[in-house]
């Protein structure tokens, strides 16, 4: 989340802190193996999870949460399989330096917002509003499953971003991708998957009448952003649609700058279509033509 | 006390795991047997011949058989034992098959279960008492529930052979599935066209009592003699004065009503006739969408009715009916399309039902027959089936094959090749399931005759794109991912066990298994049958079925309750409980705990009150004697101490 993702990290917390809610960094946090792990031992992959999960409990914490998808299914998955299979828990905690109790329960932040701090709370705290946005939730296929061990919103039709962001006043379309999968690393070993798959869910945005795409996985981020390029050179396309972290656009809907939320540090710039936001509370008729004109001429 | 012992080596199915040789020579040695053998198959003929004869050569006065379940042959064995002139209570049944043989591998412990087995039924045959049945009238009336297409023919049958019979209708017509099919497979014929007759035959048969838009209220009794309350519910139209000339539902300004006959493809009005051939064909209001109930303002109906048939203050009326046998053809239900969000779960209009496409094919229906697209009128050039949508699927939780959907989707391939000659209609499927007569080549002619064409896998999703639906899926004879842009998709919906199904089996006594379905008595031998005596299921309430299978249950139910009401008198089972009244103390706590109502309170003539068990009501479940503080209700064949002799047979080896 330093590297690579760091606009999301600096969003999440923004809006946390602006929701009234303390995010403690857990200690000496570590990987938690993502994809090449898993792909090599389970209980390897499961270990270096619950690492991460056993500081988490020393904390006295008893909910771990992670903007990030991947992260979160590495640490449902070795929880889960902790919990169920006590001989596979003793295989995981022997590789470990302290021993991990299965008491910590893992939620993505879109999650905790949606469910622990609710869309009242969410909807109080706006202060600005971002008329040309039309988004485009985009969800990725880990996120919300397989249902069994995501066990957050629908897994085919997930709904809780729309309402999130529903609920900071910004437009979101019907968009049927939300779970399509955007390639994911294959961007590394084959690059042809992920400009494929990906110019399917930007095509579908853009035929949804959406002009930005809202993600929750900096991998999506990364595929559907930072490769649109690629994806217009290898499909000979002219996709330049913005994509922006869902928790960003919680931020401008707070009043918080571009800079802050690393809305500046996108490939696809959104600038044209975060021009247009303005206070809520100065809603006079007259300013607002010129302003949208603007928006459009750029 | 003479006693006698049969033990049966049921083929190998006992004796490859069980010494029986060795299980008879040991029970030999209980006290007061007297004699005991082994046999091939004591439930064969000469088995019991065998078993006459013994009674005869050694003087038995007690039986028992080693050998299957109770629920297998215990019947066979009590006609046995009373030919050779005992009372069919002296004798008892040791299942070492179910309980011993099946269950176990090892030999030597399992013989020594069965000696257990064995000893145990020995000791319980010699406190055995002879009871004697007594007999009871029985009334000679059917009650139907459902009026479908199996409900109806087991109407007709029972009323063709003489008994009253009395139809109870959820809905406000008969009819049930198979009045809103258009055609119907392998021979295409016009499904209202030939089920037209049969239901204008139930309204028009002199034995056969209809109450359209009513349902089960309660029912109490037992085989023979069932009391069952019927709630008919309030269609706020006196069905006495309507004549069904359609002027209300023409005048209604309600124009928004769920059409719950045409599946909500098209709305209707608050004051409706479901379709034309509806029997009864009555007029009946849905108060939600009427403006007089929602408003309290509007009586259009009332004024132009020509009959003065409008009533806005009617309420559901009760009416008792007494039956001896009931027949439950309740029918089935349709799984939500909300549980399949990746095709869309409902929200994309030109994403429909195979029931919903059967009416927009339907020339009664609301297009008249026009295949159209819901969302704009158009007509569909590429129309995608998708088989299997819920059926076959452990992740929505129904687990089985809805049976008839493979066929409808080949007929309504055919059907809409005739309707727009230049459509191509897609079948994706897991596996074509067309066992019946006739059934493959009507399959293959969809495919060849009229060019659909069958994609075997799996769709994984259904979006819109455009005015199009994209329907992605596998085709795994190809190995690829294909992806088809439709006009219009068509959903084999899973059948599910009708609304309602579990709270009408618990009014009947009668179990149903984990999806729902009512359960027969046997799944090969007693099809129709419940484990309630009288009771008994025709159709899809049983498990999904076809037109055919559905009318052939609706006989074969018919069949069995004219048989059991052939009879004038019914035998009761004695092994019922009864009161010993000097040691009851008239708590009556066996009133409460009774689930059959069959516990009465009585005052004797020395003014004490105790329980009175009802004989033809009581079940012979022995709650009531587990409930009595004072062991004063004792059941008759299973009392205190014939169970004590057997636990004690257990404990002193």
């Amino acid at each position: 989340m330093e590297g690579t993702a760091g606009p999301y990290d600096a969003s999440v917390r923004i809006v946390m802190k602006r929701l009234g809610a303390t995010l403690n960094d857990p200690p000496d946090w570590s990987c938690c193996g993502s994809t090449p792990a898993h792909a090599v031992d389970h209980a390897f992959a499961a270990a270096l999870a619950a690492r991460n999960l056993s500081i988490v409990e020393k904390m006295s914490c008893a909910t771990l949460t992670t903007p990030c998808p991947s992260c979160l299914s590495a640490f449902k998955k070795a929880q889960r399989r902790m919990a169920k299979n006590k001989v596979f828990a003793g295989e995981v905690n022997s590789l470990l330096d302290a021993p991990y109790n299965c008491t910590v329960t893992a939620k993505s932040t879109l999650q905790v917002i949606y469910e622990d701090i609710g869309l009242d709370e969410v909807a109080s705290a706006v202060t600005t509003e971002i008329p040309d946005l039309k988004v485009a939730p985009y969800y990725g296929c880990i996120l919300n499953r397989p249902p069994e061990v995501a066990g957050f919103d629908d897994p085919e039709n997930p709904v809780s971003m729309d309402r999130v962001l529903e609920a900071v006043g910004v437009k979101v379309v019907d968009f049927a991708f939300k779970v399509e999968c955007c390639g994911a690393a294959f961007g590394v070993p084959k690059k042809e998957t992920v400009t494929y798959l990906t110019a399917k869910v930007l095509e579908m945005a853009l035929d949804a009448g959406a002009n930005c795409i809202a993600v929750a996985c900096p991998l999506c981020q990364q595929n559907l952003d930072l490769r649109q390029a690629q994806v217009n050179a290898a499909t000979g396309g002219t996709f330049n649609i913005p994509v922006l972290y869902f928790s960003q656009i919680m931020g401008l809907a707070y009043g918080y700058s571009p800079e802050e939320l690393g809305i500046d540090k996108c490939i696809v710039s959104a600038d044209s279509l975060i021009r247009s936001r303005k206070p809520m509370d100065a809603p006079v008729e007259g300013q607002e033509a010129p302003k949208k004109k603007a928006a459009q001429g750029e | 006390m003479r006693v006698g012992v049969f033990i049966c080596h049921c083929g190998n199915n006992i004796a490859g795991t069980v010494d029986v040789a060795r299980v008879a020579e040991e029970t030999r040695k209980i006290p007061g047997v007297v004699y005991s053998t082994d046999y091939m198959y004591t439930c064969s003929e000469p088995g019991q011949d065998e078993i006459k004869e013994a009674i005869r050569r050694e003087g038995l006065n007690r039986v028992v058989v080693a050998a299957c379940s109770p629920r297998m042959h215990e019947l066979t064995f009590r006609r046995t034992v009373e030919k050779a002139g005992l009372n069919r209570y002296f004798f008892e049944m040791a299942n070492i098959r179910e309980h011993v043989s099946w269950v176990g591998e090892n030999k030597e412990a399992n013989t020594n279960k069965a000696i257990e087995a064995v000893r145990m039924a020995v000791m319980k045959v010699m406190q055995d008492k002879a009871l004697y049945s007594s007999s009871f009238k029985v009334n000679k009336r059917v009650l139907v529930i459902g009026g479908g297409v199996a409900g109806m023919q087991a109407a007709l049958d029972c009323a063709d052979g003489g008994l009253e019979t009395v139809i109870v209708e959820k809905s406000p017509s008969v009819g049930g599935m198979m009045a809103r099919l258009d055609k119907t497979f392998p021979t295409i014929d016009c499904s209202i066209c030939i089920l037209g007759p049969k239901m204008v035959d139930v309204a028009q048969h002199e034995l056969i009592t209809l109450h359209a838009y009513s349902e089960i209220e309660d029912i109490k009794g037992y085989v023979g003699n069932f009391q069952v309350k019927v709630r008919k519910k309030a269609t706020y139209v006196d069905w006495s004065k309507c004549t069904g000339c359609g002027e209300c539902m023409e005048k209604c300004p309600g124009k928004n009503a769920y059409d719950h006959f045409n599946f909500g493809v098209a709305p209707t009005r608050a004051i409706n006739i479901p379709f034309p051939q509806a029997i009864p064909k009555k007029a009946k209001i849905d108060p939600k969408f009427c403006r007089q109930f929602l408003k309290g303002k509007c009586g259009v109906c009332a004024k132009v009715c020509p009959t003065k048939a409008i009533n806005y203050e009617m309420q559901d009326e009760i009416v008792t009916e007494e039956v001896g046998a009931i027949v439950v053809a309740s029918g089935y239900g349709l799984i939500d399309q909300d549980l399949l969000p990746e095709y869309g779960g409902g929200r994309y209009p030109d994403v429909i039902t195979g029931i919903q496409y059967e009416r927009i094919l339907n020339a009664s229906g609301p297009t008249s027959g026009h295949i159209e697209r819901p969302s704009d009128h158009t007509e569909p050039k590429t129309i995608v089936f998708v088989s299997c949508a819920g059926s076959r699927d452990k992740s929505v939780g129904i687990p089985y094959c809805s049976n008839f959907c493979c066929m409808y989707i080949a007929k309504q391939a055919i059907l809409t090749k005739d309707h727009v000659p230049d459509s191509q209609s897609y079948v994706f499927y897991m596996d074509i399931r067309s066992p019946g007569k006739g059934y493959d080549e009507f399959t293959r002619r969809a495919q060849e005759e009229y060019g659909a064409r069958y994609v075997r896998g799996r769709v994984s999703r259904i979006f819109p794109k455009g005015k199009k639906m994209i329907v992605r899926g596998a085709d795994t004879l190809l190995g690829t991912q294909v992806e088809i842009e439709a006009d219009l998709v068509v959903l084999a919906t899973a059948v599910t066990a009708s609304p309602g199904a579990a709270q009408l089996a618990e009014k009947l006594h009668i179990s149903y298994d984990t999806n729902g379905f009512y359960v027969e008595s046997h799944p090969k031998l007693r099809p129709v049958e419940t484990n309630t005596a009288g009771v008994y299921l025709a159709g899809a309430a049983q498990g999904p079925k076809d037109i055919p299978a559905s009318v052939s249950q609706g006989s074969a139910a018919a069949a069995k309750a004219l048989s059991l009401l052939s009879k004038d008198m019914l035998e009761s089972d004695p092994a019922i409980a009864r009161v010993n009244t000097n040691a009851c103390v008239g708590c009556m706590k066996c009133v409460k705990t009774c689930p059959f109502q069959a516990i009465k309170e009585e005052v004797l003539r020395s003014g004490k009150t105790v329980a009175q068990v009802i004989e033809t009501v009581c079940a012979g479940c022995g709650v009531c004697t587990a409930t009595c503080p004072c062991g004063a209700i004792q059941l008759q064949h299973f009392t205190d101490n014939q169970l004590l002799a057997e636990v004690n047979a257990l404990c002193q080896m």
